[in-house]
């Protein structure tokens, strides 16, 4: 069936939103970027490539898991879950990372500069870069370096340089301007290997494209075990990369709901969340036009949730799109929310949630209640949460890292 | 008006066979109150343009000076509007042109079409957005061609021949040309290319073009300022300006731009 949704559009922008926001010096690298992106779609060689690294290294596809146990504990829908925690290095991170550090190697570049946050990408870039001997420079706030020590090893073990931000609260919001700064400087020779579906066009179309194998396995799965689509698709958004890769091949399914789910951290009357949908007003950072937390004179606010990978002030530019045409609803779930979901998920199915992914968890837990034993709704479980363990115990022990 | 008042400067240091010599200062960098001290001292320095710096929560173009500029004038609660109110409360004691430079997102929340009417009020010639390249100016351009406020295009390193056609059809003001691959701040030294570049593109170009970034000593500025049409000092000057040293400012002013004491005489 031929797509009827159609974005972005010629000049990068998804209605209102997305755009190329940045300085000049950098406008050569992502026109280049585009055209050789262009390109790639049409590379036999490159297909090949990138198909072979997702099934014999990441180790595609991904299960698409009926919970039994959840279904019955929610009492409603019928559920199941995307099993993207998998994935080599251990969430959706890298179905990106390797089809960019393809293109850095199509586009003759030796270099890779990245930003992390909880070190997810950050890892994931690391590990690429080490399989195609990329050299590799990751910016992460100081915050992060301190509560994600084990992932700055990580990165270190496999030949990244780690460069630790002592700007702003030394978060992930200060390693994307690290980043761009670094970029900017060395454009010459280095790609940017931005980890979710922001940034300057095309950033926000190449992202959502590799994470596409997401939503198409999906299709093909459910459609295999079910004989028909889900009633509805559930994924916790930071930037947005593991949602924009499940939404996307349902888009024209209008029968689908789009479901995403933002951290509201304390609570959205806290005024301590990251829910950049539910409480932003539209403006321009890191290259988009999106939804974004500011104050009234437009300075960015620091956002915050218990998951590092969704601590971040803006959104991906093809979300606010999607919430203005109304194609998809966006909720909001609490920390404390969370960590019950994270719990739950843990005994119930004996599959430990990354954090990130049991906000989506509890949401969809909540949803399928309300829905009809006939109904079949799919969780995107984006990642796995070995790496909170550490954190969740220290705060049980009222200690926080 | 406005714009008028930045062409007919450079007009007249053309005439004289001068240069520009286009001073940055952060707004609200030791308070708003001290706006108006800190641009009568450019002035007297020997400046021909100031540039006033917007401060932003996260400015991706700046090095760690003018960051930290940022970061001190935000700690004061200064805004956007709160700046334009009293540039338009003093600017009948300016005699140099005021150009902005901003980040796009507090024009954005402040709205392009009323900002530009409170910058035309508070008589700013020109406007530079740093992370506003040709593709997206549309939406902040029109407001402000409308009030007669320049848009400020950069030229850069890494711009290619095509690229630097493109930008200079329809630039006003002056054009923008960045010195180094990079963010702001002071530098050693620049690339051997930088003069043919620069000449390359003032040869091209029907506006001044001013080069900028990096530049923070007076032989440098004599030197960069020698093969365009003017200059433009940053980080050093935020630098000498919170130590309100303004004998080292003037030092930094070569006599090949000096001329702002006899035009405003």
């Amino acid at each position: 069936m031929e797509q009827t949704y159609k974005q972005p559009n010629e000049s990068g922008h998804y209605g209102d939103f997305g755009g190329r926001y940045v300085p000049e010096t950098l406008m050569g690298a992502i026109k280049e970027l585009e055209a050789e992106y262009k390109e790639a779609q049409h590379d036999e060689v490159f297909q090949q490539q990138l198909d072979h690294y997702l099934k014999d290294y990441v180790g595609r596809e991904s299960p698409l898991y009926f919970a039994e146990e959840l279904t019955a504990k929610a009492g409603g829908a019928k559920i199941y879950l995307k099993r993207e925690d998998l994935n080599h290095t251990g969430a959706h991170k890298i179905n990106n990372t390797i089809g960019q550090a393809l293109l850095t190697r199509k586009m003759g570049k030796k270099k890779v500069v990245a930003e992390t946050g909880a070190g997810q990408h950050g890892v994931a870039t690391a590990t690429v870069c080490a399989l195609l001997k990329l050299e590799c420079v990751i910016f992460m706030g100081k915050e992060d370096v301190k509560r994600q020590e084990l992932n700055v090893f990580r990165m270190e073990l496999l030949g990244a340089k780690v460069v630790s931000v002592d700007q702003g609260r030394g978060t992930l919001k200060d390693a994307v301007n690290e980043a761009l700064r670094y970029w900017v400087a060395n454009v010459e020779d280095t790609h940017y290997i931005l980890g979710s579906v922001m940034g300057p066009h095309p950033f926000p179309q190449i992202v959502r494209d590799f994470q596409s194998v997401i939503g198409r396995e999906t299709k093909e799965q459910i459609l295999d075990k079910e004989g028909r689509l889900p009633d509805a698709v559930v994924a916790c958004i930071g930037g947005g990369s593991n949602a924009m890769g499940m939404f996307h091949p349902f888009i024209d399914d209008k029968d689908v709901r789009l479901v995403g789910v933002e951290a509201s951290g304390h609570g959205i009357e806290s005024g301590q969340h990251a829910a950049s949908l539910n409480e932003g007003h539209i403006g321009i950072l890191h290259g988009s036009k999106m939804h974004l937390l500011q104050d009234e004179a437009g300075q960015v606010q620091e956002a915050y949730s218990i998951s590092a990978g969704l601590d971040y002030p803006g959104i991906g530019p093809e979300h606010s799109y999607l919430k203005d045409i109304g194609r998809a609803e966006y909720a909001h779930v609490t920390d404390e929310e969370a960590l019950e979901a994270f719990r739950s998920l843990s005994y119930t199915e004996g599959i430990i949630p990354a954090l990130e992914s049991a906000h989506a968890v509890f949401h969809a837990e909540k949803m399928a209640a309300e829905m009809s034993p006939d109904d079949i709704l799919v969780i995107c479980l984006s990642g796995r949460g070995d790496k909170d363990v550490a954190q969740i115990k220290a705060r049980e022990e009222g200690r926080e890292l | 008006m406005s714009r008028m008042k930045m062409e007919q400067t450079f007009e007249s240091l053309g005439n004289e066979g001068k240069k520009a010599f286009i001073a940055y200062i952060m707004a609200g960098d030791g308070g708003l109150s001290n706006l108006k001290h800190q641009m009568l001292s450019l002035e007297a320095a020997g400046a021909s343009v100031i540039e006033l710096g917007i401060p932003f929560s996260d400015p991706v173009a700046d090095g760690p000076v003018i960051q930290a500029a940022g970061r001190r004038a935000l700690a004061e609660g200064v805004t956007l509007r709160g700046i334009l109110a009293e540039l338009a409360r003093i600017k009948d004691e300016i005699s140099i042109p005021v150009v902005l430079m901003t980040y796009a997102n507090p024009v954005l929340r402040l709205g392009a079409a009323p900002f530009a009417e409170l910058a035309s009020k508070a008589g700013v010639s020109g406007v530079i957005m740093p992370d506003v390249p040709l593709e997206e100016a549309e939406e902040f351009s029109g407001p402000l061609t409308a009030y007669d406020i320049a848009m400020i295009r950069f030229i850069t390193l890494s711009s290619s021949k095509a690229r630097i056609r493109e930008v200079m059809e329809g630039a006003e003001g002056f054009i923008y040309a960045v010195t180094v691959r990079g963010t702001t701040g002071a530098r050693d030294g620049f690339d051997e290319s930088l003069y043919d570049h620069l000449e390359s593109i003032s040869k091209m170009s029907d506006v001044p073009v001013c080069a900028g970034f990096g530049i923070s000593t007076h032989d440098q500025a004599e030197e960069v300022g020698s093969h365009c049409d003017g200059v433009i000092v940053g980080s050093r000057i935020v630098e000498l300006m919170q130590e309100n040293d303004i004998d080292g400012i003037k030092a930094l002013i070569p006599e090949s731009t000096d001329v702002a004491i006899n035009a405003s005489n």
